[in-house]
């Protein structure tokens, strides 16, 4: 008999889905099917059955991979972490929060620098948000109240695939039993993209001016005059804008990489947030940040309630935690060449970094962990294979709103593969054992201190 | 006033943290003793001899000391962080951090620094005789109360997110400046004697702007309201006077709304 698994959730974007029916043979060992999910989500259940290793491989002086045990890949790691001055270790764009936090513990203990997606993502939200606040809410509040959606610089229709059907322009929610009907939706876009397709208004903002528009948005609000034109958009459209702000019920501001990820990034962010605010002395908004992976908010989660950081962490001197992007970020890291090893976790950085930094990182010794073989397995010089979380591994993942939501497995991980939250108390294990070593040859050249030690 | 030289001999392969590298830490410090603070590279805490020769002596106090550093220091952060008096002179370039969180004292780059140079500065001088990277006299990340005092002279060019957060203080840029100009800004006055590339004076309260050359983008929520004539930088010229960000919060004094002013050259 087939097993068919409700409630299941979705390891692949911010949406989170929670609604999956997986169905699996009745050995335990097969996905057969996967319902209510959008085409990518259910790609990542099917993709479970292809591609695996079982076990780490060791890049050889001819280039080939060589299989190895995982005693000896940890062995591996956890001396590169060791022997390393400042290890970079990025990534968590797809693991659970319990791997998360196994990671942050070696990463303190190596004396590394803790990174993850964020980091060429919605890491200049976080700068935002420190800057000015995030007046935000929850996706079910989006869902039960919003009569007005503005998404700017997003485009759901193909990154985050049900969005807009499960909480922002179809759903009928509490107060908004009239679906789509009743809701007004307006895409801030320069591209006419499919998401401004079902959208009463689009604005072509001029690529990169969002700043200036948002400045147009807050002087109008204001009372105000502004120019005929502003950011290519003519002026009695953002009075039209403005307007169905104002006289909302509830509104809600969706952005995306079309605001961190111009010129500016954080401030465009920041100056959203601050009409955001504007306009809460007329009626209620709210503003949220579309994430990009199914846990991508989780480290920042997990990480700002052990050192007080979302990311960036610059752990190098144990019991101070430092950060600031541009100095301690993964990129800005390799470009000035400030670090001499890296670990890429859970994701693909030699796929999402520009050429140089990853050709500068390769320098180095360069480990990845990841389920599946990527472009950053392919120029490693060892990869780990791991379970798949929400498929293989269980664990707390946190939604684009913040909440988090506890994901269960399907089916079982192959044989001896371990999860995350395995593998880095293994290397933590490791480090330990490789740090008693050092102080018992020489005592004198133990651990560095903190700073703060000796007073 | 007693010199202490400090020559980089040894190159680091990574970046030295020099936070000790202050007239405050010299003070009262034989060239010994100044040889064996601390600095740091990556996760590696080692002596400053390690990396530099030292010679002379620290002053009793800061006020009476004086560094002056030799050799190629593009890869060493932190110089002058925090310093409250002296004077420190770099004979070339200089990484990130120089003469942040200062208080007081002067110190003088001849080359270009990177970014987050005199970040929440309170009080001295920071001159730089080549360029600046981005964040000059920033607020640190998260910080709503940026630079407080003091001046920051660049002669050549900045880079991004100069004085965002700016309370007090001045920062005079001779050359032209990249975007984001006193974001948030509710004080003090930046001079940029080139041209500004846009987002002058976006979400700024209070504080001085001038603009000597163009500003390529200028922002929809500054609004023209007159000519004036003034003295800056010891130099008398006619300006353009803009009011603004007209889409920012703006206190109510004695009656009437006080607004930033950017001034553009005529
Ligand atoms: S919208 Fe996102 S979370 Fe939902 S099924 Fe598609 S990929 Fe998965």
């Amino acid at each position: 008999m087939v097993k068919k698994i409700e409630n299941v959730g979705c390891p692949f974007c911010g949406v989170c889905c929670d609604d999956l029916v997986v169905t699996v043979s009745d050995d335990g060992k097969k996905i057969l099917e996967v319902e209510n999910a959008c085409v990518i989500g259910s790609t990542v259940f099917h993709r479970a059955m292809s591609e695996r290793h079982t076990l780490p491989r060791l890049r050889q002086p001819d280039g080939t991979y060589k299989e190895i045990s995982y005693d000896e890949a940890i062995d591996y790691a956890a001396r590169v972490l060791h022997n390393a001055k400042k290890p970079l270790i990025y990534g968590f764009g797809s693991t659970n929060c319990e791997g998360m936090a196994a990671a942050a513990k070696v990463a303190e203990k190596a004396g590394a620098v803790i990174d993850n997606c964020a980091s060429i993502c919605h890491g200049s939200s976080f700068l935002a948000i420190f800057d000015n606040g995030y007046p935000s809410c929850t996706l079910g509040e989006v869902k039960n109240r919003a009569d007005v959606i503005v998404y700017w610089g997003a485009n759901p229709a193909h990154a985050h695939p049900r969005h807009m059907s499960r909480y922002s322009i179809f759903p009928r929610g509490f107060f908004t039993g009239k679906g789509h009907t009743g809701r007004k939706i307006v895409v801030i876009d320069p591209r006419h993209t499919d998401t401004a397709q079902m959208a009463d208004i689009h604005l072509q903002v001029k690529q990169g001016h969002d700043y200036d528009l948002f400045n147009a948005f807050r002087t109008v609000a204001r009372g105000h005059d502004i120019p005929a034109e502003v950011a290519g958009v003519k002026r009695e459209d953002i009075i039209e804008v403005v307007d169905i702000m104002k006289k909302a019920r509830f509104g809600t501001i969706f952005y995306g990489m079309g605001l961190c990820h111009s010129d500016g990034r954080n401030h465009n962010v920041d100056i959203a947030i601050s009409l955001t605010r504007d306009l809460n002395d007329f009626t209620k908004w709210t503003i949220m940040a579309m994430r990009g992976h199914y846990n991508i908010t989780g480290p920042g989660v997990v990480w700002s309630w052990q050192y007080g950081f979302p990311y960036c962490l610059d752990l190098t001197k144990r019991d101070i935690a430092h950060m600031n992007p541009g100095e301690t970020s993964s990129v800005d890291l390799a470009m000035r060449e400030e670090v001499d090893a890296f670990f890429n976790v859970g994701t693909d950085a030699a796929a999402h970094f520009p050429i140089e930094p990853v050709k500068r990182l390769r320098k180095h010794p360069w480990i990845t962990v990841d389920p599946h073989p990527n472009m950053a397995t392919e120029i490693s010089d060892l990869h780990i294979p791991v379970g798949i979380v929400g498929v293989e591994v269980p664990g707390i993942v946190y939604r684009m709103d913040n909440v988090p939501v506890q994901y269960r497995n399907v089916i079982d991980p192959p044989e001896g593969v371990p999860s995350d939250e395995e593998l880095f108390e293994r290397i933590y294990e490791r480090l330990c054992e490789l740090e008693a070593e050092d102080a018992a040859k020489a005592p004198a050249k133990a651990v560095p201190e903190g700073i703060r030690a000796g007073e | 006033m007693k010199t202490v030289t400090l020559t980089l001999a040894k190159s680091p392969e990574l970046y030295i943290e020099g936070q000790n590298i202050t007239p405050d830490q010299f003070a009262g410090k034989k060239a010994a003793e100044i040889a064996s603070l601390d600095v740091w590279e990556g996760k590696l805490k080692g002596p400053l001899g390690n990396y530099f020769t030292v010679e002379g002596d620290g002053g009793a106090t800061a006020g009476e000391t004086k560094i002056v550093l030799r050799g190629d220091c593009t890869r060493v952060k932190r110089i002058g962080q925090q310093m409250t008096a002296g004077e420190i002179v770099v004979e070339g370039n200089a990484d990130m951090y120089i003469g942040g969180w200062m208080k007081g004292g002067k110190i003088h780059v001849k080359g270009n620094v990177d970014s987050f140079c005199g970040i929440g500065m309170e009080g001295g001088e920071l001159i730089i005789d080549g360029d600046a990277g981005h964040h000059l006299g920033s607020s640190p990340r998260g910080e709503w109360r940026g630079m407080q005092g003091g001046l920051i002279r660049v002669a050549g060019n900045a880079g991004n997110d100069t004085a965002t957060f700016i309370n007090g203080g001045t920062i005079i840029i001779g050359g032209d400046a990249d975007i984001h100009i006193s974001t948030h800004g509710e004080g003090g006055t930046v001079i940029v004697k080139g041209d500004a590339k846009g987002r002058v004076g976006g979400q700024m309260v209070k504080g001085n702007i001038y603009v000597y050359g163009t500003i390529e983008n200028p922002l929809p929520g500054f609004k023209l309201v007159g000519e004036v004539e003034q003295e800056v930088d010891g130099e008398t010229a006619r300006f353009a006077h803009h009011i603004g960000d007209l889409g920012e919060r703006h206190p109510v004094s004695k009656g009437k709304t006080v607004y930033a002013n950017l001034y553009t050259r005529i």
